[in-house]
C-alpha cells in the first residue's frame, strides 16, 4: 500500500507491506537509520520517534497509521551540521558509548524537557524507564540530561 | 630486522603459546609522572556527533542498492534429526528469491568441526535449519512458515547435572564432557591443609544462564565486488570474521573485506563469524545481490550465546588468624551444544589469595541448549561469585574484618605459574575504594537471621583479577596531510568502549597536534591488522602500536624540519604542533608550514606492537564495595551504592575509564539481582524470547557508582603502561552484593540471581 507521510517536515511517499512498521517505513523505505530496531516490541525505546508531537515506539505504530500525519524523527533534531542542545549534552557528559540506544533516548529526553524544563531526578528516571542502554549502566545519561536542562535554560546541572 | 619470537599470552583466562613477529625495537615505556597534553583528560567521543545525531552507520543501518533480506528457520526441537525437507512452497512465495538448506548448500564445517553450517542433526532449539532471502524482511519471514520440515525427535538435556550422568543424552559423540574429561589444576596438599584449618566454610554457588544483549543484533550484509566478498558485519573482530569466511567459502583471503565502522556492543558475544555472515555471503554469490541478515531480539535470545550458567561448590580453610591453608574448588559450566572451548572458572580460586593447598576441578558440559559465548570476564565472574563469598563466610565465621582478611592472604606472586607479576597496586585499590565507601561502618553480621523489622542495611565487598594485558600482533599507520592534519589507520574495531577517542589520543599527545586534527579510521580489513576486541586487550594491544606509529611520524617531521632549519636532529623540539631549534623558538614553523611544502603523506610513520615482557605474568586487579538495604520481610534487596576502584595501569582518558566501570557494574548488578535466561527443561524452548521477559536492568533500579582508578602506569607491560578495563568491573559485582546481602540478614544467598523469593526462603530454611 501507498503511504504519504510528513517527516521532519517534508512531505515522503512509500509502497509499503500493509503490516509493516512506521519503523521500517522510515529504515527500510525512507533511508533514515537514526531511529534504531534493537526489540521491535517496543521495550526498549530505541525506535523513539514523535508522531502528530506525540512520542510513540516507532516499533508499535503501522505505517498505514501514520499516513496523512506528522512524523519528527532524531535526524530532525539537527540542524545542518549542528547537533541539538540534547544531543550536544550526551556527548559531552560522555553519555554515549556503542551509541545504539542513544538516538532514542535523546528523542526521550527532547520530548521530556519540553514538557518539564526542570525535571527532578525521579522525574528523569521515569520518563527514561522505556529506553533500555546495555552500555552505560545510565550513570552519564543522568548527567547528560541535568546538562542538556540547564543548557536549554532549566536549573544548573 | 623483524624476528619471530615465542610468546605465552594471556587472553580470556587462558595462557596460550604464539609466535610474534617483531619488526624492532620496542619505544620505552612512559614512565610515571610523565607530563602529558591529551593523554590522561577526559576528552568527548570523537564520533560522538555521529552516534548522538543518528547518523552512524552500524552493520544493522546498512540497505545497499538492491539489497536481499534473509531470515532463518529454526529448529523447534532441543534435539531431532531432519528427515525430509521440502522447500518448493516457499520458493513459490511471493517476494522470495532463493531458500537455501543442506539440500542445496556445501557441508562447511562449522563450530571447529562439531556441526556444519546446515546440519542434519539439530542439537538446540534455535539450531540453523534453511534460510529464505526475499524482496523484504517481511515476505523472507512469513516464507519460513511454507518450508516443510519432518523432524524426528530425539532424546535431549537441558541440565548439566543430568548431563554427566551416566546413560544421558548425548550431545556430541565424544561426550558430554568438553574434552572428554575435567580440567585439573593443583598445588601443595589440599587434604593436609586442611587439616591444619581452625575453620571450613564450605559453600554451593549457582549462577544463571546470563545474555549479552547488546543493543544492536548479530547480523550482517554481504555482497560482491566481481571476485571479492564486501561484508559488513556487527563483529569484534573483522580480521577473524575475515578468516572464518574465506576459510567456508574457500576463498583466498585478499578476496575478503570486512568492514565494521560502527559497532552497537558486543560484550564478547560477537567474537566470531556467526553462520549469518557466511550464509549472506553464499546467498549473494548466488543471486548477484547484496543480502542483508540481521537478527530479530528473539533470535538473539536464543542463538546468539550466552554467559553460560555454571554449578560450583567451593571449600576454604584458614587457621584463627585468618591464614587461608586449603582451597579446593569444583566447578560446572554449562556450555550448551556447541563451544569449541572451556570456561576458566577456576582463575580465581587458584590466583587471587595466597594459598599453599589448592585444588580445582572444571568441567565444560555440553547440554541441548544455545551455544555458549565469552561474555565479559568469561569464568571469572562466575568463579569469583564462588570464591569472594567464600571468603566473607570465612572472615564472618573467624569475626575478621573481610577486607583484613583478604589483605592478610595478599598474593605477591602469580602462585599457579610460579613468577612475578608485572605490577600489583592491588592493596591501594582496597585503600581507596574502603576509605570512599566508608568501610568502617560495616557492621559484624548477625549471628542469627534477621526475619522480620524495617529494612536492614549490609556492606560487602569483593576482589578481581583480570587479564588484559594486550600482545602483540598489532600495526598502526600514521600519516601527515599538507594541511598538518594527521590521519591513522588501525584495523581494530570499536565496539562501543572508545577505542577510537583513546588511540586518537595517543597519536594526538605524540604529534601534538590538538584531538580535531587528528582522524582516526578502523573498523576496515584494508587496515593494518590488529586482534579481536575481547579480553580487555584492545587499547593495550593496539595503543603501543599507534603510539610508535606516531613516533615515526614525529621523527620524520624532525629531520624534515633539521634540513630545513639547517641544524641537527636533536637540535629540533616539537612542541605545540610546532617544530623549533632547541633554545630558539622562534626559529621554527609550524607542522603544517611543514607539510604544506612536502605535500601528500611524505611523512609517515608505521608502529607496532612490541612484545609483552618474559617471565611476568600481567593483571589488572580492582575491588568494589556495595551498600545494600534489603528487606526481611518481602526478600527484596536495594542497593544504595557501589564504589569501584581498579589497577588497570595508566588511564588515557578518565571518562571513558567511567563509563566502563559504570556498564560493568550495572551487567553485574543485573546478573546479581534479577538477570536469568530460561530454558524450558521439559521443551528446551527459550522462556525469554525479548525484553519483556528479559530484565536488563532499567535507569529506575540503579544505584549510585563511585568510580575510582589506582591510575599508575605499569612499569614493564607496554610502551604506554596500560592495561583493559572492559572486563574488570563486571567481574565483583555481584559478589559484593551478596556478600553486602548476608551483611544485611545473616544469612547468605549463594543462588545468583538473587530473587526476593530466595532471600525469603533462605531465611526461612534457617528458621
Amino acid at each position: 500500500m501507498r503511504v504519504r507521510v510528513r517527516v521532519n517536515g517534508a512531505w515522503r511517499t512509500a509502497e509499503v507491506w500493509p503490516g509493516a512498521s512506521l519503523l521500517a517505513l522510515l529504515r527500510d523505505a525512507l533511508g533514515l537509520c537514526g531511529s534504531k530496531n534493537a526489540c521491535e516490541q517496543g521495550e526498549c525505546g530505541s525506535c523513539s520517534v514523535w508522531l502528530d508531537g506525540e512520542l510513540v515506539c516507532a516499533c508499535l505504530v503501522l505505517a498505514a497509521q501514520a499516513d496523512g500525519r506528522e512524523v519528527r524523527t532524531v535526524e530532525g533534531l539537527t540542524t545542518g551540521e549542528d547537533l541539538h542542545p540534547v544531543q550536544r549534552a550526551f556527548v559531552e557528559a560522555g553519555a554515549v558509548q556503542c551509541g545504539f540506544c542513544t538516538p532514542g533516548f535523546v528523542v526521550a529526553v527532547v520530548d521530556l524537557l519540553s514538557r518539564d524544563p526542570d525535571p527532578d531526578e525521579p522525574r528523569i528516571r521515569e520518563a527514561l524507564s522505556g529506553n533500555l542502554c546495555r552500555c552505560t549502566g545510565y550513570q552519564k545519561i543522568l548527567d547528560a540530561v541535568r546538562l542538556a536542562a540547564s543548557k536549554l535554560g532549566g536549573s544548573s546541572p | 630486522m623483524p624476528r619471530i619470537i615465542k610468546q605465552r599470552v594471556e587472553f580470556e583466562g587462558r595462557v596460550e603459546e604464539r609466535n610474534v613477529v617483531i619488526e624492532g625495537d620496542d619505544l620505552p615505556v612512559w614512565p610515571a609522572g610523565e607530563r602529558f597534553q591529551v593523554i590522561g583528560t577526559p576528552v568527548t567521543r570523537v564520533d560522538g556527533a555521529q552516534r548522538a545525531g543518528g547518523t552512524a552507520r552500524y552493520t544493522a543501518d546498512l540497505y545497499p542498492a538492491g539489497v536481499l533480506h534473509g531470515a532463518i528457520l529454526r529448529s523447534p526441537h532441543p534435539h531431532a534429526r531432519i528427515r525430509a525437507l521440502r522447500t518448493s512452497r516457499a520458493e513459490q512465495a511471493p517476494g522470495v528469491r532463493l531458500v537455501l538448506s543442506h539440500r542445496n548448500t556445501d557441508a562447511i564445517p562449522w563450530y571447529n568441526g562439531m556441526s556444519r553450517i546446515f546440519d542434519t542433526e539439530l542439537r538446540y532449539v534455535g539450531d540453523e535449519v534453511a534460510l529464505v532471502v526475499a524482496d523484504d524482511a517481511a515476505a523472507a519471514r512469513d516464507a519460513l512458515d511454507l518450508i516443510e520440515v519432518e523432524y524426528e525427535p530425539l532424546p535431549h538435556v537441558i541440565d548439566p547435572l543430568e548431563a554427566i550422568r551416566p546413560g544421558a543424552p548425548q550431545v556430541h559423540p565424544q561426550g558430554n564432557v568438553l574434552g572428554g574429561a575435567p580440567e585439573r589444576y593443583a598445588r601443595g596438599d589440599v587434604e593436609q591443609g586442611f587439616l591444619a584449618a581452625d575453620a571450613i566454610v564450605e559453600l554451593d554457588v549457582t549462577t544463571p544462564d546470563v545474555l549479552h544483549h547488546s543493543m544492536e543484533t548479530h547480523g550482517s550484509v554481504a555482497w560482491w565486488e566481481g571476485d571479492t566478498l564486501v561484508i559488513w558485519d556487527s563483529t569484534q573482530h573483522i580480521f577473524g570474521v575475515r578468516r572464518q569466511v574465506a576459510a567456508a567459502l574457500r576463498i583466498p583471503l585478499d578476496r575478503v573485506r570486512v568492514l565494521s565502522p560502527f559497532m552497537g556492543g558486543g560484550f564478547g558475544g560477537k567474537n566470531n563469524a556467526g553462520k549469518h555472515t557466511v550464509l549472506a555471503a553464499l546467498a549473494s554469490r548466488r543471486l548477484g545481490r547484496p543480502v542483508r541478515i540481521v537478527f530479530t531480539r528473539a533470535e538473539e535470545s536464543q542463538a546468539a550465546g550466552k554467559r553460560p550458567r555454571s554449578v560450583q561448590r567451593i571449600r576454604v580453610g584458614a587457621r584463627s588468624d585468618g591464614t587461608l591453608v586449603a582451597i579446593d574448588y569444583w566447578g560446572v559450566s554449562s556450555i550448551g551444544a556447541y563451544r569449541a572451548i572451556g570456561t576458566p572458572l577456576a582463575g580465581p580460586a587458584t590466583e587471587l589469595y595466597a594459598c599453599p593447598n589448592v585444588r580445582a576441578e572444571t568441567l565444560n558440559v555440553f547440554t541441548h541448549t544455545g551455544p555458549a559465548a565469552a561474555f565479559r570476564a568469561p569464568g571469572y565472574v562466575e568463579g569469583t561469585c564462588a570464591l569472594e563469598c567464600a571468603i566473607e563466610a570465612l572472615a564472618d565465621q573467624l569475626e575478621i574484618d573481610p577486607l583484613e582478611l583478604r589483605l592478610r592472604n595478599y598474593a605477591e606472586a602469580d602462585q599457579v605459574l610460579g613468577r612475578p607479576y608485572s605490577s600489583k597496586f592491588l592493596r591501594e585499590a582496597y585503600a581507596m575504594g574502603a576509605r570512599a565507601i566508608g568501610w568502617e561502618r560495616r557492621a559484624l553480621t548477625p549471628r542469627s537471621p534477621v526475619r522480620d523489622g524495617p529494612p536492614r542495611r549490609g556492606l560487602g565487598m569483593a576482589t578481581q583479577l583480570w587479564g588484559g594485558s594486550g600482545s602483540a600482533p598489532a600495526y598502526a599507520e600514521v600519516r601527515l596531510n599538507p594541511d598538518g592534519t594527521a590521519e591513522v589507520r588501525i584495523g581494530t574495531q570499536d565496539i562501543g568502549t572508545g577505542t577510537k577517542t583513546a588511540l586518537t589520543q595517543i597519536a594526538a599527545e605524540v604529534l601534538t597536534l590538538p584531538v580535531g586534527k587528528v582522524t582516526l579510521s578502523l573498523g576496515d580489513t584494508d587496515f593494518p591488522y590488529s586482534p579481536l576486541s575481547a579480553g580487555s586487550q584492545t587499547l593495550a594491544s593496539c595503543g603501543p602500536a599507534v603510539r610508535m606509529a606516531a613516533d615515526e611520524a614525529r621523527r620524520h617531521l624532525i629531520d624534515a624540519a633539521a634540513s630545513l632549519l639547517e641544524v641537527a636532529p636533536e637540535d629540533v623540539r616539537l612542541e605545540g604542533g610546532r617544530l623549533f631549534v632547541a633554545g630558539v623558538p622562534e626559529r621554527g614553523l609550524a607542522i603544517a608550514e611543514l607539510t604544506g611544502q612536502i605535500g601528500n603523506f611524505t611523512i609517515a610513520g608505521r608502529g607496532f606492537r612490541g612484545p609483552n615482557p618474559d617471565g611476568v605474568t600481567i593483571r589488572t586487579w580492582g575491588a568494589q564495595f556495595a551498600e545494600v538495604e534489603v528487606d526481611p520481610e518481602t526478600g527484596e534487596v536495594s542497593v544504595l551504592r557501589i564504589v569501584a576502584c581498579h589497577d588497570v595501569g595508566r588511564v588515557i582518558n578518565p571518562l571513558q575509564y567511567q563509563s566502563q566501570i559504570h556498564g560493568g557494574v550495572i551487567q553485574g548488578l543485573g546478573m546479581a539481582l534479577r538477570e536469568e535466561h530460561v530454558t524450558d527443561p521439559e521443551t528446551g524452548a527459550v522462556l525469554d524470547l525479548g525484553f519483556d521477559a528479559y530484565a536488563v536492568p532499567r535507569i529506575t533500579g540503579i544505584p549510585e557508582i563511585v568510580a575510582l582508578a589506582v591510575d599508575k602506569p605499569d612499569p614493564i607491560a607496554n610502551n604506554l603502561g596500560v592495561k583493559g578495563v572492559g572486563e574488570p568491573p563486571i567481574i565483583p559485582t555481584p559478589a559484593a552484593i551478596a556478600n553486602a546481602v548476608a551483611n544485611a540478614l545473616g544469612v547468605r544467598v549463594t543462588s545468583f540471581p538473587i530473587t526476593p523469593a530466595k532471600v525469603r526462603a533462605e531465611l526461612g530454611r534457617r528458621a
